[in-house]
């Protein structure tokens, strides 16, 4: 099992609070479950606040929201440091997971981590000193059949391999956006070369 | 070999609109009123008679798992859970469905609602699905628009509600319970059952979790009737299926194919075979890594289904089939899943929060040879400890890959161990 800390005391914010329009956003998110049953909207609105500072959880968040939903602020740092998702410290610009299950090492994720080790000069779970990446691994991504995958931001790259890898940070630390997808040029999950059902298919 | 004429996702691979003009271009939301006339009870037989059995790993019925929710309301609304948190390695069908096929989904998720007696409906979709659940928001929202969902759904007077709830990257979450328990906002750790879920799910309510594929098939099912899906695959195996294929094959792909399709002809069909030939093969992983790995022998001519499978002792699970040539470091592959299962261990249960942990630990040596044989016996006595003595199925999950390498494998194992020792204990070369 994984249990996240939160992240030292010096690094947290003394309080948040939501944006105007993330306010408005939550309302609506709380609204999508029945009467009384508010507490299931801790995770949509942890993501909604992690989105809203710089990408990570800070602990006077959770607090806000635990009193907005009306839950005990034990049961929101339950729910923070259970799921992986949930950042509970600085994280740098760029997010990169990368996935090593067995899927995705069978193709060659560990070379990929290694670019990505040499391309940032960081080791896992470090970030680099400007800022800009951090460096994870993380457990299967649910794109195997186009592994190796990586996960940056909100969308996946996936065919990556170690070349593919470095363009993709060379990319990123220019300021520019790289395609995600197949890095092979690849229809989604189709097989190389072509379907080889559906040939037909028009709509 | 399934024709493309009886392919129900034409768009798995997204070559065409997944909106909704190009999802009713496919026949999707066909007077979609005339499915909910046929009746809870009608549409219920249908599934039943086209032998759908849950697609989400375990292969229960799923018209007999519908039958289980309360007739009339006790006064407890019902609700239809969707299981969208796709996370067992090697399987990644439902993403395609959810980015590609997103309103086969959705009007499943209406048929399916309604025939339980449910008026509202949750799709829990992994965290990490961002752009899936952008796509799977849009449909929804579309089917709003044109009046499918709502108070009045197509029209029926029967009023119908679909929500996407994000997880936020939790393995454990895809087991049902550790789901319903997420969905209220908790830790995703297990309940107990009983209560199943069609009594006490999620908020107490009655409850039906089904997985993506399960709900997405069913317009399809109803649409051609029971009798066409069931006249695919064998008996008790019956109806088309989403396939993944990963690993080392030359060409890795999703693909529908007839359920009991043999394994070595899926591979060689749509994925290009495997590397370096079909003699190059050491052992596949057929149904994602929670199912016992299969050498080469039987791969030859095993069928993809749940008895065939289940018969050489492993398992249908997601159809998520992981090909591993004669380059690959077998017990490194299953210690790196051993590793997968000790991270998502939800840490309820002893046996599973320290087994996991604790085999992973042995595994690694095991790699390495660095162990002693007896240890290998000691492994299949924990892992034995750990199987069947957990709430859910992961302890299970971390057994069998680890019994199905030492069953088919053992030899591989000795010989590290032998190796290495012999090394050790060798004169050095001066």
């Amino acid at each position: 099992m994984i249990v996240q800390k939160a992240a030292p005391p010096d690094q947290q914010p003394a309080t948040f609070a939501f944006t105007d329009e993330n306010l408005e956003k939550a309302k609506s998110i709380i609204a999508r479950y029945p009467e009384g049953r508010q507490a299931s909207a801790i995770m949509p609105l942890f993501d909604l606040a992690q989105r809203q500072h710089d990408g990570w959880l800070p602990t006077a968040a959770m607090n806000y929201i635990a009193e907005m939903l009306g839950v005990p602020q034990i049961r929101a740092y339950e729910v923070a440091t259970f799921y992986s998702m949930y950042n509970l410290a600085p994280i740098g610009k760029h997010l990169v997971r990368v996935c090593t299950t067995t899927p995705c090492e069978l193709r060659g994720s560990n070379d990929v981590v290694a670019a990505c080790r040499e391309a940032l000069g960081i080791d896992l779970n470090q970030t680099t000193s400007d800022g800009m990446f951090t460096l994870r691994e993380v457990e299967c991504l649910g794109a195997c059949v186009n592994a190796p995958v990586v996960w940056i931001g909100d969308d996946y790259y996936e065919d990556v391999d170690a070349d593919a890898m470095r363009r993709i940070i060379d990319a990123l630390r220019n300021g520019e956006s790289p395609a995600p997808g197949s890095q092979t040029g690849r229809q989604t999950s189709a097989p190389i070369g072509g379907p080889t059902t559906l040939k037909e298919q028009t709509v | 070999m399934l024709q493309d004429k009886d392919r129900i996702f034409t768009n798995l691979y997204g070559a065409h609109d997944w909106r909704l003009a190009g999802a009713k271009a496919r026949g999707d939301w066909d007077n979609p009123k005339a499915l909910l006339d046929l009746g809870r009870d009608k549409i219920i037989e249908e599934v039943k008679a086209s032998g759908l059995r849950g697609r989400g790993g375990a292969g229960f019925p799923t018209g007999l798992k519908w039958s289980f929710m309360p007739k009339q309301s006790d006064g407890r609304p019902h609700y239809l859970v969707v299981n969208a948190d796709e996370g067992e390695p090697g399987t990644c069908k439902d993403r395609d469905l959810m980015r590609h096929e997103p309103h086969k989904l959705v009007e499943g998720c209406l048929i399916a609602g309604f025939a339980m007696g449910a008026h509202a409906c949750y799709i829990y979709i992994r965290g990490e699905f961002i752009r899936e659940a952008e796509h799977l928001e849009a449909a929804i929202q579309e089917a709003y628009d044109a009046g499918y969902l709502g108070k009045n759904a197509c029209g029926s007077g029967w009023q119908y509600d679909i929500y996407v709830h994000r997880g936020a990257g939790a393995y454990i979450c895809g087991e049902e319970m550790a789901l319903i328990e997420s969905l209220e906002g908790k830790k995703g750790q297990p309940r107990l059952k009983p209560p199943f879920p069609a009594n006490m799910g999620v908020w107490g309510c009655p409850t039906t979790v089904n997985n993506v594929e399960s709900i997405a098939v069913v317009p399809t099912i109803l649409r051609r009737g029971g009798a066409w899906f069931a006249g695919f695959g064998r008996e008790r195996n019956t109806g088309t299926k989403v396939f993944c294929i990963s690993g080392h094959v030359n060409n890795p792909c999703n693909v529908e194919e007839e359920m009991s399709i043999p394994l070595k002809e899926l591979i060689e069909k749509h994925a290009g075979g495997v590397r370096g030939g079909w003699d190059n093969l050491l052992a596949i992983i057929p149904g994602g890594s929670s199912v016992r790995m299969l050498p080469k022998s039987i791969c030859d001519t095993v069928l993809m289904d749940f008895d065939s499978l289940a018969e050489v002792k492993s398992g249908l699970g997601t159809a998520a089939v992981i090909v591993m040539d004669k380059s690959t470091d077998l017990v490194a592959a299953i210690a790196r899943l051993s590793k997968f299962y000790m991270h998502e261990s939800c840490g309820q249960c002893t046996p599973c929060r320290e087994g996991t942990g604790w085999m992973w630990r042995v595994m690694e040596r095991l790699a390495k040879g660095e162990a002693h044989a007896e240890e290998i016996d000691l492994l299949l006595d924990v892992a034995g400890q750990v199987e069947g003595h957990t709430i859910c199925a992961l302890g299970d999950a971390a057994a069998w890959p680890i019994q199905g390498l030492i069953s088919h494998f053992r030899p591989e194992i000795e010989r590290r161990i032998v190796e290495k020792q012999a090394g050790a204990t060798a004169p050095q070369a001066a």
